[in-house]
């Protein structure tokens, strides 16, 4: 810490002024004994400059904590000029039935003027099962597209270009997978890899804590999202190679903190699991991004992002030692809250997330998904996705908020709770360290249980309506069910298994058949699994027949059911 | 002592969301309730296997990809199959209301959507329980 400012260790005003107020709360008493932020953080009267931090100290302190915009360590934004350069991308999360039914929702996208896609895979996709499969029986095209084999994938990016459209998939064990169909499809459309943008979600840790799509045991899967860094920094340069989220940890119902700190914890792990593998972290860090929820609390929500990027940054350089100023810049998509949005009144989900939005706008997000209004009720209809992507314009357009960079800066709250949640993310990470990494701390259950405690202490202060959620616990309606849902048609499912088992009759089974037994060599062995996963797709071998091959080798995680 | 009532909470299908599950299982356990979580990815076959191993009087189903219509009717069929009439069948998740007609149809006692408080569950199985 230098010592060149002056920190105002005193202000002389504040004494009466505290005075003054504990004379008229005594009167008139506040609304609550105790406030406290969205994630439970007791939040304080009035913020002054002794709240500042190190910044308090005055310029030194300010330029060592805070700092510029695109200059270490990142507080302000990871690009100089932020959205005075251009917007952030406009991407919405989107996928479901079959290949033609989502090819015509994207071109709907692309036409409403979204700027990315990101496509939502159905769960045996996500898990690595064809939609043949038994365990597949009633969820083909549900929560996302069914895609068995590159013939799906072709059709899913028809008239699609794909050197221009930047492309995001939410998929994770099965991630080598499906980038192997976008790269083989990229091909027949003429562009090469070396030309493809986009991102995987590649992130496992995070699967066996919160979000449930896992298919390997941790050490498998780890070589997997490894051989991924290594292929993308030779072969697919400008793709994000993991998406390190913590989206799914607070859709869990962690704290903000707790957000932060098991994103980054999993982000050491897989640094750390690269590193061994022989990579050096300049050469994969700079493609690392991250995933980050925006709740309800604006503050809350803007601090935490940008003492993410605070932590992320000292953590690549002064622990991993890396020296490309890009490995240090943790960019990252967010999407708003859809465990806060609610069934009751769903039109007010509107307003929920455009805070939750604008929330993220202020904290410097590289891309965005605005969650729909009727996501608690179903998946969301052309025109409430419309109204979700409107949301995301209007405030590029016409709030202000992407008109100087980082405007919260300086808020002696925000730079308050700034400096708390890197605190708390601290905290969290000697602890996990502690317990011997994230592997180690989620193997034991203690990420799981953390959240878990979260979620609950949540729920049952909304139910002794110390939390008020409006519409659930608080000016309720008596209203009709909800009408105009989107329903994915039932017979997706069969015209998703004949179109397969059609496949399976007209393609080279003898090409497949080798191509098969050329992976299950090289699984078995520690080559990277890639090239031979890119040949057996070429040759149209199946998702599930891929994922077997590697089940038969790797065999698969069995957790152990906590609550 | 008054016998515990014994919850098995099951999540049927490939759905990964267990927030509300674990949710529920604590509640009810707070409550004084016996409670088994069968954790992700159960078959209709194996959430009946476990209910009649475990002696459960209330399977709590949970589904939010949208496989409930297919997968909750199994488990009641699986049950009548077996011979099993008393055990009081459950779910929750994100459930549209058209569907609940035909989710009762098939023996689901009630389906709760979300934001529904965990108390109005604890005291549905209380007032609902088919075995004394």
């Amino acid at each position: 810490m230098s010592d060149t400012g002056k920190r105002p260790d005193s202000l002389p005003g504040l004494g009466p002024w505290n005075a003054c107020v504990d004379k008229s709360t005594a009167r008139f008493p506040e609304r609550r004994k105790d406030f406290v932020t969205g994630s439970g953080a007791p939040v304080a009267r009035l913020y002054t400059p002794l709240d500042l931090g190190p910044a308090a100290f005055g310029g030194a302190g300010y330029e060592e904590s805070i700092g510029y915009p695109g200059e270490y360590p990142y507080t302000r934004g990871v690009q100089n000029t932020m959205f005075r350069g251009r917007f952030w991308t406009m991407r919405q999360y989107a996928g479901f039935s079959t290949a033609e039914e989502s090819n015509k929702r994207y071109k709907f996208l692309l036409e409403q003027g979204t700027t990315g896609l990101s496509v939502a895979f159905d769960l045996p996709t996500q898990i690595g099962y064809d939609s043949d499969h038994p365990l597949s029986q009633g969820e083909v095209g549900k929560v996302g597209v069914a895609i068995d084999s590159l013939a799906d994938m072709e059709i899913l990016f028809d008239g699609i270009p794909m050197d221009k459209v930047s492309t995001s998939m939410t998929i994770n064990a099965p991630a080598a997978v499906l980038l192997a169909m976008y790269v083989a499809v990229a091909e027949k459309q003429g562009v090469g890899a070396d030309k493809l943008n986009g991102t995987i979600q590649n992130d496992i840790l995070k699967e066996y804590v919160a979000r449930g799509t896992y298919i390997f045991p941790p050490e498998p899967s780890m070589r997997l999202i490894t051989d991924i860094f290594a292929y993308c920094a030779k072969d697919v340069p400008n793709w994000n190679t993991i998406s390190i989220s913590g989206y799914h940890i607070r859709e869990a119902g962690s704290t903000a903190s707790q957000e932060v700190a098991f994103t980054l914890a999993d982000g050491v792990a897989y640094v750390e699991a690269a590193i061994k593998a022989g990579l050096d972290v300049d050469d994969f860090g700079p493609r690392l991004s991250f995933f980050f929820n925006a709740h309800n609390d604006l503050f809350e929500e803007v601090a935490k992002y940008r003492a993410a990027r605070r932590v992320w940054a000292k953590i690549m350089k002064e622990r991993f030692g890396a020296k490309n100023p890009k490995s240090l810049m943790l960019r990252f998509h967010t999407q708003t809250g859809g465990s806060t949005l609610t069934a009751q009144q769903p039109d007010n989900n509107v307003v929920r997330v455009a805070i939750q939005a604008l929330a993220a706008v202020l904290g410097g997000t590289q891309s965005l998904h605005t969650n729909s209004r009727d996501e608690a009720l179903a998946l969301p209809t052309e025109e409430s996705v419309r109204i979700a992507l409107r949301t995301q314009q209007i405030i590029a357009n016409e709030s202000g908020a992407a008109e100087t960079v980082d405007p919260l800066a300086g808020s002696y709250y925000v730079e308050s709770l700034t400096n708390r949640i890197e605190d708390e993310a601290w905290t969290y990470l000697k602890r996990i360290d502690g317990l011997g990494g994230a592997v180690r701390a989620i193997e034991q259950g203690y990420v799981q249980q953390e959240i878990q405690d979260s979620a609950y202490a949540y729920q049952m202060a909304i139910e002794s309506g110390d939390r008020v959620v409006v519409g659930l616990n608080k000016f309720q309606v008596k209203e009709g069910p909800p009408k105009g849902l989107l329903r994915v048609d039932p017979a997706v499912g069969e015209r998703q298994v004949a179109k397969l088992h059609a496949l399976k009759e007209r393609r080279d089974n003898a090409a497949v058949k080798a191509s098969l037994v050329a992976l299950d060599l090289a699984a078995k062995g520690d080559a990277n699994l890639m090239p031979p996963i890119i040949e057996a797709v070429r040759h149209y071998a199946t998702l599930g027949e891929i994922c077997d091959v590697l089940r038969g080798v790797f065999g698969e995680y069995r957790p152990s059911a906590m609550f | 002592m008054e016998k515990k009532i014994r919850v098995l909470v099951a999540k049927p299908g490939l759905d990964g969301h267990d927030r509300g599950a674990k949710v529920i299982a604590r509640a009810l356990r707070d409550d004084g309730m016996e409670v088994i979580y069968t954790g992700l990815r159960q078959t209709p076959e194996q959430i009946v296997d476990a209910a009649i191993q475990e002696d459960a009087d209330v399977i709590a189903m949970s589904i939010l990809s949208g496989a409930h219509n297919h997968l909750f009717p199994r488990v009641t069929e699986l049950l009548a199959d077996k011979g099993v009439d008393d055990v009081l069948v459950l779910g929750g998740g994100v459930i549209p209301e058209d569907d609940i007609p035909f989710l009762k149809g098939k023996g689901i006692a009630a389906v709760f959507g979300p934001g529904t408080p965990t108390k109005a569950t604890i005291e549905f199985i209380r007032a609902n329980l088919k075995r004394s």
